[in-house]
């Protein structure tokens, strides 16, 4: 048995009196990756939001590990420090080489000596293939490149978990196997994660378990092989219907090739 | 043979005494820009405020230091206030009154853009790799505003010491000034006015030039 990382307790929260979430639970484990999917809408980036106290909930609670850290106003960089986030919008400092956006982290709100961090990031710099571009402004960076960047910067954090939000959603479809094979990387590694994203045939390959969000609460929740296969719902089944296109002469259904892991 | 107009420049301390009138211009210009930047960074934060009332009245001090010629708020102040409160306030006061007016609201509206340009998830992705609030402006916010802030003030600065010239008009004794007394007492001599002009042309242009290129070097490396 792992050990449970978050735990997300019937969880609201609405917008100018528009419930977006409303009572979503949710439990992660050490190790396991988690895909949210769902309508635009439906609720999954915020959902990520309130767990990474980006946003307040109103009602419900939120522990990480034993530790509950919703209603908690005081201090919550402390909770940051344990949960890695990465968005949609390239978010790398515009003002800082890529070397020192990774180290800002790990040096100012940790504590650590530069050295080490500075080490550590080199390492895994290379492992997405980035090392040579260490000391170069991230604007000369790529779309692509600037997301691994921002994955290699969460991950020196050295969080509990990881949460990402649609962060291939901005890219141009080219380079989005070249971050996501990054984050199939990491799952690999055993990293935990809770993810957001629109490309299914990704969410197929690296999530142990799939949501799947509508209107503010969770349809349906299973196995990847189950929810993309056999759906339960009706309403996942004509979700997952808009991701394949019927072919021109009218037989078999047109699905793009699996790209990812296996 | 006949004097050049430009050898008056060098009778007695003629260059001295444009000089001196140059750092009168100057001193006025950096009094100015040094109160501008205090009081734009307050007007700034003011602008931004959320209450209505706030923001309407920054918008009116704004609006006015735009519509009003520099010259009509120098008289204004100069001759108005002294008849009308009594103040008997000499000119290079006045002239800071009036130019710490304009330039705090121009540099407060560079500031607010400055400010409001940084996009919030900059703040966001800053917060979630566990920085403090303080941290957050200190390593993220600050420097991106003062990036994009820096060369437009620059240039504000440049526009406010040229526009100083126009203190002569209430009997500031700066460069300008200093030129025409000159001119005034050499009239003799027909092209001295060309020379004393194109010297104090060339005076501004060294004082300035730098500002300018200092802007464009830091525009370039921030871009």
């Amino acid at each position: 048995m792992s050990d449970t990382i978050l735990q997300v307790n019937d969880i609201h929260k609405s917008f100018d009196g528009t419930g977006v979430l409303r009572g979503v639970s949710l439990e992660i484990r050490e190790g396991e990756v988690v895909v949210i999917v769902g309508p635009s809408g439906c609720g999954k980036s915020t959902l990520l939001r309130c767990i990474n106290g980006l946003e307040t909930i109103d009602k419900g609670e939120i522990w990480l590990r034993d530790e509950k850290i919703s209603g908690r106003a005081k201090d919550f960089h402390v909770v940051r420090q344990k949960i890695g986030m990465v968005f949609q919008s390239y978010d790398l400092f515009p003002h800082m080489k890529v070397m020192d956006n990774l180290l800002l982290g790990p040096t100012k709100a940790l504590g650590k000596p530069r050295q080490e961090v500075e080490q550590e990031a080199l390492q895994m710099l290379e492992r997405v293939g980035l090392k040579e571009k260490a000391h170069v402004y991230p604007r000369t960076l790529s779309g692509g490149q600037k997301q691994r960047v921002a994955l290699v910067r969460a991950m020196l954090m050295h969080p509990e978990i990881l949460l990402l939000d649609e962060i291939t959603a901005a890219l141009d479809p080219e380079m989005v196997s070249e971050v996501l094979n990054v984050v199939i990387d990491l799952a690999r590694g055993g990293m935990t994660m809770a993810i957001v994203t629109h490309e299914m045939r990704f969410a197929e390959a690296v999530a142990d378990r799939v949501l799947f969000l509508e209107e503010g609460v969770v349809l349906e929740e299973g196995t990847p092989e189950a929810f993309f296969h056999a759906p339960a719902t009706e309403r996942a089944q004509r979700f997952l219907q808009s991701f394949t296109y019927a072919s021109k002469r009218g037989k078999t259904e047109v699905q793009p090739k699996n790209t990812f892991g296996d | 043979m006949q004097d050049l107009g430009i050898s008056v420049l060098f009778k007695g301390i003629n260059f001295q005494r444009l000089l001196g009138g140059l750092w009168v211009t100057l001193r006025l210009a950096l009094i100015t820009i040094g109160l501008s930047c205090l009081f734009g960074l307050l007007f700034g934060l003011l602008m931004l405020s959320k209450r209505k009332i706030v923001q309407f009245f920054c918008r009116v001090w704004l609006e006015i230091v735009r519509f009003m010629p520099q010259l009509v708020l120098l008289y204004l102040v100069y001759f108005g206030f002294a008849r009308l409160f009594g103040w008997d306030l000499d000119g290079e006061t006045s002239a800071v009154i009036v130019f710490t007016f304009w330039g705090t609201a121009e540099m407060g509206d560079l500031i607010r853009g400055a400010l409001t340009s940084i996009p919030l998830h900059q703040t966001e992705s800053a917060a979630a790799i566990g920085l403090t609030k303080g941290q957050v402006y200190r390593y993220v916010l600050i420097p991106q505003t003062l990036r994009r802030l820096l060369p437009q003030a620059i240039n504000l600065s440049t526009r406010i010491i040229k526009t100083t010239a126009l203190v002569k008009m209430i009997n500031v004794t700066e460069v300008l000034k200093v030129g025409q007394q000159i001119i005034g007492q050499f009239y003799r001599q027909p092209d001295t006015a060309f020379w004393v002009y194109f010297v104090i042309f060339l005076l501004y242009f060294i004082v300035c030039w730098p500002f300018s290129l200092l802007a464009k070097q830091l525009e370039k490396r921030w871009a």
